[in-house]
């Protein structure tokens, strides 16, 4: 066998997570229709202005057609197949752990998140949520001594409606996209973080999603605002069972930066991809959107990429306020048939604003990886820097990497740089390591993780491990 | 340093190999016992990098007949990176750059590899910085060049300071330098050879793989091997080196052409 191909099999590696948690759950029939939005908001005790909000999304969405303009190739979704609301029975809400189902604790003990309050992560407030609920929020108390809000988004409704009414849809409108519109109609749960003016949050915050039903869709909504000079980071991870059959998944992410604030948010996406011959796995269709909307602010994604079997996604910055900032770092990795079209969108309204693109997307087996970005800076952001970086890496014959950046400038004295490269691991790059004594395996997954080193050096230290872990464990495999 | 006594490290008896249709080695024969130096001359095409590689497990290459053994172990069977790990070091001609993997770290896990074979203990990353600048110096090499990507922007000179480097790590007992003096001014070969010659030991040995006296200077070797069409053509002492030196590899055509003769 050739090293080629070699390097091909490496990547293949069972998924981990692909297990299935037995329990009893309340779902709603099939389908999607104006009585079904208003049976979720019911569900959820909703105030008006949110039925308003999701009847009004919902009636913009018939009006839309499904977006076709990616490189992705996939059958028609049939949203009347898919059950749009699911959740662990016993999903009142808990006034502590202890009242927690022990088999969803378990669950998220298995995923690598205890939530218990003698395992759980120090220094890191998990919100997990399982299906379409939110099932436990770790340090809210904590936090709240510091008037940091962390809790699902139903929550938040309940206890904080005016902020909720004064920032839900105003990143992303309902009308916004296709899935967003299909989200804010049917929208389950999510995360809500809000940090007051002047308060740098103690501690990482992070959500945890899974998947856990066959046929029902995630959509879920996060909305994260940091007032003036206050500062977050949080990350998000999302894992899925095994199953033959598609589930969608369409969430959407708002995030408010005001005057000086800064929002970091970290994701490392792991849903499952599908099998070696592309059966079953997640469609993820994801609105993430952050606006920048004073002055210095600033807003940075962080994302890795590795599962779902086809990934629509394009973090994006709106950098509206003065000298603000936005930052893209990615790292896509694809497999087998996996299909990603990921990538940012900087728009530039502020003066001076600046952002920085640097993406890496690692394509194996026979999948295709493109990077789709665009770059606007308009009339009034005199002074606008854009740094754009895209490197593809080739493994074995058969995958395709692309790159579509747009670059659209109405302000002569704007700066644009674009930098792409596309390489492979050489035969010659994997003898000299193996020649230093350094196995095959460990060689191919040295020159994956140096490659996306630029990435994980912007995670927040708990996690950057992980993802390196993680795209190993992705490229591990039997040699030969 | 020639010891009838001591022991064989290497011995290459007969060594065919080829890469793609064409055969390039066509019979080797070779022993090398710990204390030697040998330096294996000859043109271009003459099949001596071809050798080393073979001898490192290059992929491309593939073995179609003869035997090495390293200290009595069949060295043909062994994966490149267990070749390594037991004592067996290539010096690249051409380095190859790898962007993105730290040489610190590079250098760390290959140095560890190397002592988990010899049974010693793994190092952490501070024992193997206070290692790692102390092997510095073998090369004079600014400790700088350990927070760069592996050889990447490295000058022809850095690059193959850095290959010493790596042998001062690894320890082998059988070295093979393939043309480590080709682009090397006179400042840098005189620093590349001395750390080889700070290297050598009575216990381990050195394969010089050169076109050019310059290197032999540096390095005294105890055989010359003249290599041509595959073959080692002809053995002596470093005297044979000074010959070639003087008369050019015309008479080693004339040689081979003389034994195509008795052949035919």
């Amino acid at each position: 066998m050739s090293n080629a191909q070699a390097v091909g099999d490496l990547v293949s590696q069972p998924y981990k997570y692909g297990f299935v948690t037995d329990i009893e759950t309340e779902k709603i029939a099939k389908g999607l229709s104006e009585d079904v939005v208003r049976l979720i908001s019911s569900k959820k005790d909703e105030p008006s202005f949110l039925l308003d909000f999701r009847l009004r999304a919902y009636r913009q969405w018939l009006q839309m057609e499904e977006p076709d303009w990616a490189r992705l190739g996939y059958p028609p979704i049939d949203y009347q197949d898919i059950i749009y609301y699911a959740a662990p029975k016993q999903q009142d809400k808990k006034a502590s752990l202890d009242e927690v189902d022990p088999k969803l604790l378990e669950t998220f003990d298995k995923l690598g998140i205890p939530l218990s309050e003698q395992k759980r992560l120090s220094n890191v407030a998990v919100d997990a949520v399982f299906d379409s609920v939110s099932i436990a929020t770790t340090y809210k108390e904590k936090l709240a001594e510091h008037g940091v809000i962390f809790c699902s988004i139903s929550e938040a409704v309940k206890e904080h409606p005016e902020l909720i009414e004064r920032y839900l849809g105003t990143v992303v409108p309902t009308q916004d996209n296709y899935f967003a519109a299909l989200n804010s109609a049917v929208f389950s749960d999510g995360s809500f973080v809000f940090i007051p003016k002047g308060v740098e949050c103690p501690m990482e915050l992070s959500t945890y999603f899974r998947i856990n039903s066959g046929d029902t869709g995630q959509f879920e909504r996060t909305l994260i605002v940091a007032e003036e000079g206050a500062s977050v980071s949080y990350l998000e991870g999302c894992t899925a069972p095994m199953f033959d059959t598609n589930q969608l998944h369409a969430a959407v992410v708002e995030l408010v930066a005001l005057d000086d604030a800064s929002i970091k948010y970290s994701t490392v996406q792991n849903w499952y991809a599908g099998d070696e011959n592309g059966v079953g796995g997640i469609y993820n269709f994801v609105t993430k959107r952050g606006q920048c909307r004073g002055d210095r602010s600033k807003i940075s994604w962080t994302q890795v990429e590795t599962g779902s079997s086809i990934t629509w996604k394009y973090p994006s910055c709106v950098l509206q306020g003065a000298d603000s900032v936005g930052e893209f770092y990615s790292v896509a990795l694809t497999n087998n048939c996996q299909q990603a079209d990921t990538g940012t969108k900087m728009i530039h309204v502020g003066p001076r604003s600046r952002s920085t693109i640097v993406s890496k997307g690692i394509s194996a087996g026979r999948s295709a990886n493109s990077y789709r970005g665009l770059v606007q800076i308009g009339p009034k952001a005199v002074g606008a820097k854009n740094y754009s970086q895209c490197d593809s890496m080739l493994i074995g014959d058969q995958a395709a990497a692309n790159t579509y950046p747009y670059i659209r400038s109405q302000q002569p004295q704007a700066a644009v740089e674009h930098e792409a490269s596309t390489c492979r691991i050489s035969e010659d790059q994997l003898f000299y390591l193996q020649s230093r004594g350094i196995g095959f395996e460990e060689a191919v997954s040295m020159m994956v993780s140096g490659f996306c080193r630029d990435v994980f050096n912007q995670l927040p230290m708990e996690f950057a491990a992980e993802a390196d872990k993680l795209l190993a464990l992705k490229l591990e495999g039997s040699v030969g | 340093m020639i010891r009838p006594d001591a022991p064989v490290l290497l011995e290459i008896r007969d060594l065919h190999a080829r890469v793609e249709a064409k055969e390039i080695l066509k019979g080797v024969n070779l022993t090398i016992r710990a204390g030697e130096v040998h330096a294996v001359m000859g043109r271009n095409g003459s099949g001596k990098s071809t050798l080393s590689k073979v001898l490192a497990g290059h992929p491309a290459y593939t073995v179609t007949g003869g035997t090495v053994h390293y200290r009595g172990e069949n060295l043909l069977e062994l994966d490149p990176e267990q070749r390594a790990r037991i004592g067996v070091f290539l010096g690249f001609q051409y380095p190859v750059e790898i962007p993105g993997v730290s040489n610190l770290e590079f250098l760390r896990v290959a140095t560890n590899a190397r002592r988990a074979q010899k049974g010693e203990e793994e190092l952490d990353t501070f024992a193997f910085e206070d290692l790692v600048r102390d092997r510095l110096k073998v090369v004079q090499m600014d400790p700088a060049f350990l927070d760069r990507s592996v050889n990447e922007g490295f000058s022809g000179g850095e690059k193959k300071r850095n290959e010493i480097l790596q042998m001062a790590l690894l320890d082998p007992l059988v070295a093979i330098l393939d043309e480590t003096d080709s682009g090397l001014d006179i400042d840098a070969l005189r620093i590349v050879a001395g750390g080889v010659n700070q290297l050598a030991t009575p216990d381990n040995a050195t394969l010089l793989i050169t076109h050019y006296q310059r290197l032999l200077d540096a390095i005294t070797p105890d055989y010359v091997h003249v290599m041509a069409a595959g073959r080692i053509l002809r053995t002596g002492g470093k005297e044979l080196a000074l010959e070639l030196e003087e008369r050019g590899y015309d008479w080693v055509d004339q040689e081979l052409a003389a034994l195509a003769g008795e052949v035919a």
